[in-house]
């Protein structure tokens, strides 16, 4: 009998390296150049989020969302808001529902802005970086006039939103909102038909429908796969029920169908915001109980019961009813939910987050296998990959 | 769906919260629901959306696991609960759903809590070399070591954690309700 000798090189990627995305560290067992396993070693950005929420009151851990996935602020925002208003068994009024909606496209739309250069850098394109950053910019601008913040926004907080947005600011946003189009036109033209983009993405990285949903793949990942999900559409939450949108899916459910559903996704998130900006109504921006939102700083100067509010609300916070719930939004990377227990306290008792990035990392092994080493970091970076949430 | 669900006698308590279905069932019977659930064309739940636990240091049993389903055929996500004790395990369910090697890890990293079969139930989370589990209610918020990089010795070193003020936990909890609704409008009239 022949003995074949077995002779594979292992090595080390990361935990600091540009294609990565943050820190991760892979061990690599190769072939030659060919993949033989990838194995993940996460954790390196373990903050203890969930740990820190156990100790904040329910209003002190929304910035801790903003600071998961920190591509994406708002939809994470969202999705605690939604959590902690199902226990409290309240809803907000419409215009907070439709600024959520508008806000979580926005930050869609950042996310994917950051997605797609970030992966054509990857393999091999510079400019698109550059353009796409000078438009996050902008869009970064409606973010600050809102809540003061870039990044982190805390915006959405149990009950409505923080503030009203300024007054110009209809105005501004469907100014923007046309004129954006023409930059994704100008985007897709500079990447879709490439060669080199098509080279390195066509046939990369495969993952089938049944595969997707076994591996608890969401978001564009299950999308490309051509499963028509969208929580947006299936499970609508606050004003998404009222606005007309496509689900793009794809057909091969390799790297560059991943690219092409999030180009798609930014112009359906576009066609939301304006069709938000039509029915858009003036009115309150949060539930007007003061047991749970802050009462007017006017008000305070005047009202002794509402200076009392707002100290008990910024010392003790609202103390929630006991149970427990799930909540999800359709985040820019997949399914984003929040499991949130509560005892009946100020604090949450438990607060599990339930990232997307966190099973789509897991499907890395799988998806690397077979392939060059090289397509790591185009696997990778289709994946949308951010430590922020993955660690937690 | 709730009357087929059910029909599975091995869950109990089971509740309709109108955007999930909850249920309880006991441990032995966790790769028998799961199966069922996931296979059976009734319902459909072939997506492992997450697997975590609550620490109740108070209960006999100690550890709440949940596992969360979802059925994109049918639309409807299931919440699954069972209760184990700190020095029992469960079986792992990665036969059947494969997305759970991760999940269970992290639940074994966070909580410690141990499960069988799995094939490779290592720390995710936290560092190399980590002790503790720290998602348990008797760990402290700080954690037991810090590190820092050493200048002298040119490497990160290891250190107990020392704090220059101790924690502070305030109580601001008191039995006060604030009045019944309307005494705003009252002062606002003046």
């Amino acid at each position: 009998m022949k003995e074949i000798e077995v002779n594979t090189t292992t090595i080390n990627f990361g935990p600091q390296h540009p294609a990565a995305h943050g820190v991760l560290r892979l061990v690599v067992e190769l072939d030659g150049e060919v993949v033989e396993r990838a194995e993940p070693h996460i954790g390196l950005l373990h903050r203890g989020t969930e740990k820190l929420i156990e100790y904040k009151t329910y209003l002190q851990a929304v910035p801790y969302f903003d600071r998961l996935d920190y591509v994406s602020p708002m939809c994470q925002e969202h999705a605690f808001a939604l959590a902690t208003e199902n226990l409290l068994k309240i809803e907000v009024p419409q215009r907070a529902q439709y600024i959520r909606v508008i806000f979580s496209e926005i930050t869609r739309l950042l996310n994917h802005l950051l997605n797609i250069p970030a992966y054509a850098a990857d393999i091999g394109a510079v400019t698109p970086f550059l353009w796409c950053f000078e438009e996050r910019e902008k869009l970064l601008q409606f973010h600050e006039a809102v809540s003061g913040a870039r990044f982190h926004a805390a915006y959405f907080r149990p009950g409505g939103v923080h503030q009203d947005m300024p007054e110009d600011m209809e105005e501004k946003l469907n100014d923007h909102f046309k004129t954006l189009p023409k930059f994704i036109d100008d985007l897709e033209e500079l990447l879709t038909n490439n060669r080199i983009l098509r080279q390195r993405s066509v046939d990369i990285g495969v993952i089938s429908k049944q595969e997707a949903i076994e591996w608890g793949c969401t978001g564009p990942v299950l999308r490309s796969a051509g499963v028509a999900w969208d929580l947006r559409r299936s499970q609508p939450y606050d004003a998404y029920d009222k606005v007309d949108f496509e689900v793009p899916v794809g057909k091969k459910g390799d790297c560059f169908d991943r690219y092409l559903v999030r180009i798609e996704e930014m112009r359906q998130s576009i066609s939301i915001i304006q069709q938000c900006l039509t029915q858009i109504k003036s009115g309150e921006i949060s539930v007007i109980d003061n047991k749970i939102t802050p009462p007017k700083r006017s008000e305070m100067k005047h009202s002794m019961e509402s200076l009392i509010h707002h100290f008990k609300l910024f010392t003790e916070g609202y103390r929630v009813p006991e149970g427990q719930t799930y909540n999800a939004v359709e985040a820019p990377k997949g399914e984003f939910g929040v499991f949130l227990v509560s005892d009946g306290s100020s604090k949450p008792y438990r607060c599990k987050i339930r990232a997307p990035g966190f099973a789509h990392l897991q499907t890395l092994d799988f998806l690397s296998k077979g392939h060059l080493m090289a397509d790591i970091a185009a696997i990778l970076g289709s994946l949308d990959i951010v430590f922020g949430e993955i660690d937690r | 769906m709730l009357e087929d669900i059910k029909k599975i006698t091995e869950l109990t308590s089971i509740e309709d919260k109108n955007i999930f279905y909850e249920a309880f069932f006991k441990k032995e019977d966790i790769l028998k629901v799961l199966n069922e659930l996931k296979d059976n064309e009734l319902f459909n739940f072939d997506q492992l959306i997450d697997i975590t636990a609550i620490d109740y240091p108070s209960r006999e049993q100690r550890f709440e696991i949940i596992y969360i389903l979802l059925s994109m055929k049918k639309n409807k996500r299931i919440v699954l609960r069972t209760s184990i004790d700190e020095n029992e395990s469960l079986d792992s369910i990665i036969q059947i759903f494969k997305a759970s090697d991760w999940y269970e890890r992290e639940c074994y990293d966070l909580f410690g809590i141990k499960f069988n079969n799995h094939p490779d139930l290592r720390r995710i989370m936290t560092d190399y070399n980590f002790e503790g589990h720290p998602l348990r209610k008797d760990f402290p918020l700080t954690g037991h070591n810090e590190v820092r990089y050493d200048d002298v010795e040119k490497k990160v070193v290891y250190e107990p954690v020392k704090l220059t003020q101790e924690y502070r936990d305030f109580d601001y909890t008191s039995p006060w309700e604030g009045l019944p609704k309307g005494i705003d409008d009252y002062n606002e009239q003046e």
